[in-house]
């Protein structure tokens, strides 16, 4: 049996918002009766064209399955679009508190749909390139060339799983996108796909562009390491209070706080931090 | 919950009758049956008994059965036997249904320079004879043919096809595993040369198998050491679990004409019921000379995971020929072989009863599947379009 979590077993009995949008404004459907999984994806927009006022779904396929379009009914509602192709497949994932490896090809069927959904409204339709195969047609939106036959799946679409989720092995490939799991003859091809992507993350790595639980780490080392010694020696102190953006919340703490020279003091942290992190930060004190 | 076991042809209850037998046999009498002691003697003189027992349902004598660990054990055992006594033959015959324990290990065999083929099926899961009889020749070593399908009950016409082997000088397996207590065996008037049976498929414990050797068939090994199973079969015996295989065979026998009468009955009642209540539903295997215990029904529209987890949430415990409760991302290789439609194959549900198997239980899946199966095709896209 398998090992769902409490949230993905509530999704499943429970399922939110199933049926259909009559006049929706989008419709995402990926996935077939051939491959096992289907889903068809209806989004509502408000008046002006840009959030998400009701979403519902109709899938076709296992307890993961409904689970993971329930879920992403759930989270995109209130959303603007923008903000809703920005939900990954490994959020739909988290939402539900896991899937068991073998299922994430689950989570990937929601934020596909999603994906075409929007393309669609957007009027930005790739064209459905492997019509003539009966079988696949698990995710007709992206180009490139047909690597799996057996669920019709592309290099385009593989590479974008890899590297959204990190993976190295092709079985990871497979549990992620199906591709591979039925004849088992694209393999080879989907092991030079990791490689490709794995190459290029390497490329990427040696010219950091700092995403933002990076730069939260960074900011963190550097106020530890750096900055606090020097206050606490004034009898000083400050606290982390947030990080928004580029915006870094700090409050002064100890003889720091009510300090006359406090504004200096926080001018100084900024431009610490300017300097070993990111040039585009910005320190502000509060009164937390 | 109580549960509603309906999947006996994964595994069976322990009969308490069994578990009863067989009790003695760890913390009393827990002698080594080889040993020349009157310890040891006395738990041998039991597990002569069970051999008898199990030679009884089977219609031929004890020294003719070889206790081994599990059916997949008597399988690749009787699999490689064949192949070492027949050093200059290099053609295996199987079929496209068999349980991996087979399939594999031909599969494997491949890749050491032996030509495996993998007879096909028709729509029903009917063995193609004329296939085999095209395929069969002089450099078949081994023909293994599954005697009924787990997933759909499908009698195969083992006894035909083993005298087509005997002919062209091959020797014949079959896997018996889910025919052993189900339906009569006579290997008195058979040309089958080795059949593997399963204890805990009929309510013996798992952990236990039996491969039957007809005498004057050549055989090698797979365990070699000591000399237990007259050196056939290494290894101390598993002496409380041969036991306990003896007399769940010994209750076989009994309950053979329950079996294919009211559990029959009851598995028919339940096919027909399920067929009226529920549109777009069909039986695989539905055609064919079946199992009297298993029935495997397609539902249109939907998926079979879904429709287990649905059940299990009352209590019934059944099983499903889709991909995604295997973990695999095809249907099964059953319903594939039969030409079943990917409509209908990822819907498959099997129900496998019991002799403990009651009416109120069949009468609670009767109420309860239909309702499942019509919210998972209001929910499933395919279901609506076609409930339009």
């Amino acid at each position: 049996m398998w090992d769902y979590t409490p949230i993905v077993k509530d999704h499943f009995l429970n399922p939110r918002n199933v049926g259909d949008i009559p006049d929706a404004d989008a419709v995402g459907e990926v996935g077939s009766l051939a491959c096992g999984d289907a889903l068809k994806l209806y989004l509502k927009l408000d008046d002006n064209k840009e959030k998400i006022v009701d979403a519902k779904f109709q899938t076709f396929g296992c307890a993961s399955a409904i689970a993971s379009s329930s879920a992403l009914t759930e989270m995109v509602k209130g959303k603007t679009l923008d903000e809703a192709l920005a939900v990954s497949n490994q959020d739909i994932a988290e939402f539900l508190g896991g899937l068991p490896e073998e299922k994430m090809h689950c989570s990937v069927m929601g934020q596909e749909a999603l994906e075409v959904a929007i393309f669609k409204y957007r009027g930005l339709e790739v064209p459905d390139h492997d019509a003539e195969h009966d079988h696949g047609h698990a995710y007709p939106d992206y180009e490139g060339t047909l690597v799996c036959k057996c669920f019709g799946i592309t290099d385009t679409f593989l590479k974008k799983v890899i590297a959204d989720n990190g993976l190295t092995t092709s079985e990871q490939v497979t549990n992620f996108t199906k591709a591979g799991g039925a004849c088992g003859s694209c393999i080879p091809k989907i092991k030079e796909l990791i490689a490709e992507v794995l190459g290029q993350a390497k490329e990427a790595a040696a010219k950091p562009k700092l995403s933002n639980l990076k730069k939260m780490q960074l900011v963190q080392e550097v106020l530890e390491r750096d900055i606090r010694p020097m206050l606490r020696a004034d009898g000083g102190d400050l606290e982390l209070i947030d990080i928004d953006g580029d915006h870094v919340l700090i409050a002064f703490r100890k003889a720091c706080a009510g300090c006359a020279s406090s504004g200096n003091t926080a001018k100084f942290v900024e431009m610490k931090l300017r300097e070993l992190v990111y040039e585009g930060l910005h320190v502000q004190e509060v009164s937390a | 919950m109580k549960e509603i076991y309906l999947d006996n042809n994964a595994t069976t209850k322990v009969d308490e009758a069994v578990f009863e037998e067989m009790k003695p046999y760890f913390c009393e009498l827990y002698g080594n049956p080889s040993s020349m002691h009157y310890f040891g003697g006395q738990v041998q003189s039991k597990t002569t008994e069970a051999r008898k027992r199990v030679a009884d349902l089977l219609g031929t004598s004890p020294d003719e059965i070889i206790f081994t660990a599990c059916g997949t054990e008597s399988d690749n055992t009787a699999i490689r036997s064949a192949l070492e006594v027949l050093p200059d033959r290099k053609h295996i015959i199987t079929s496209r249904v068999e349980h991996p324990a087979v399939l594999t290990q031909c599969r494997n065999l491949t890749s050491k320079g032996y030509r495996v083929t993998e007879i096909g099926v028709d729509g029903a899961g009917r063995l193609d004879m004329e296939e085999y009889k095209k395929a069969i020749d002089d450099d078949t070593a081994i023909v293994s043919f599954m005697w009924a399908n787990n997933e759909t009950g499908v009698i195969f016409p083992v006894e035909e096809a083993a005298a087509i082997a005997k002919k062209n000088g091959a020797l014949f397996h079959t896997d018996a595993v889910q025919a052993v207590g189900k339906i009569p065996i006579n290997m008195a008037a058979s040309k089958i040369d080795m059949l593997s049976l399963s204890g805990h498929k009929l309510h013996a414990p798992k952990g236990i198998g039996a491969l039957y050797v007809r005498k004057g068939t050549p055989f090698r090994p797979l365990m070699v050491g000591g000399h237990q199973e007259k050196s056939r079969r290494a290894g101390t015996e598993n002496a409380a679990a041969i036991i306990a295989l003896g007399k769940a065979c010994q209750l076989a026998g009994e309950f053979m004409e329950a079996e294919n009468t009211t559990v029959k009955a009851k598995c028919n009642y339940l096919e027909k019921e399920l067929l009226a209540a529920i549109p777009h539903a069909r039986i695989n295997g539905g055609g064919a000379d079946r199992l009297p215990n298993t029935t495997s029904i397609a539902f249109e529209f939907v998926e079979g995971e879904a429709i287990l987890l649905l059940l299990s949430e009352l209590g019934i415990c059944a099983s499903s020929g889709s991909a995604c409760t295997s973990g695999s991302l095809e249907p099964s290789h059953v319903l594939r072989a039969m030409g079943v439609p990917f409509t209908c194959a990822h819907g498959s549900i099997r129900f496998s009863l019991s002799r403990y198997t009651t009416n109120a239980e069949i009468d609670a899946v009767i109420k309860e599947l239909p309702p499942i199966i019509a919210r998972l095709r209001q929910m499933s896209p395919f279901g609506r379009e076609f409930l339009k």
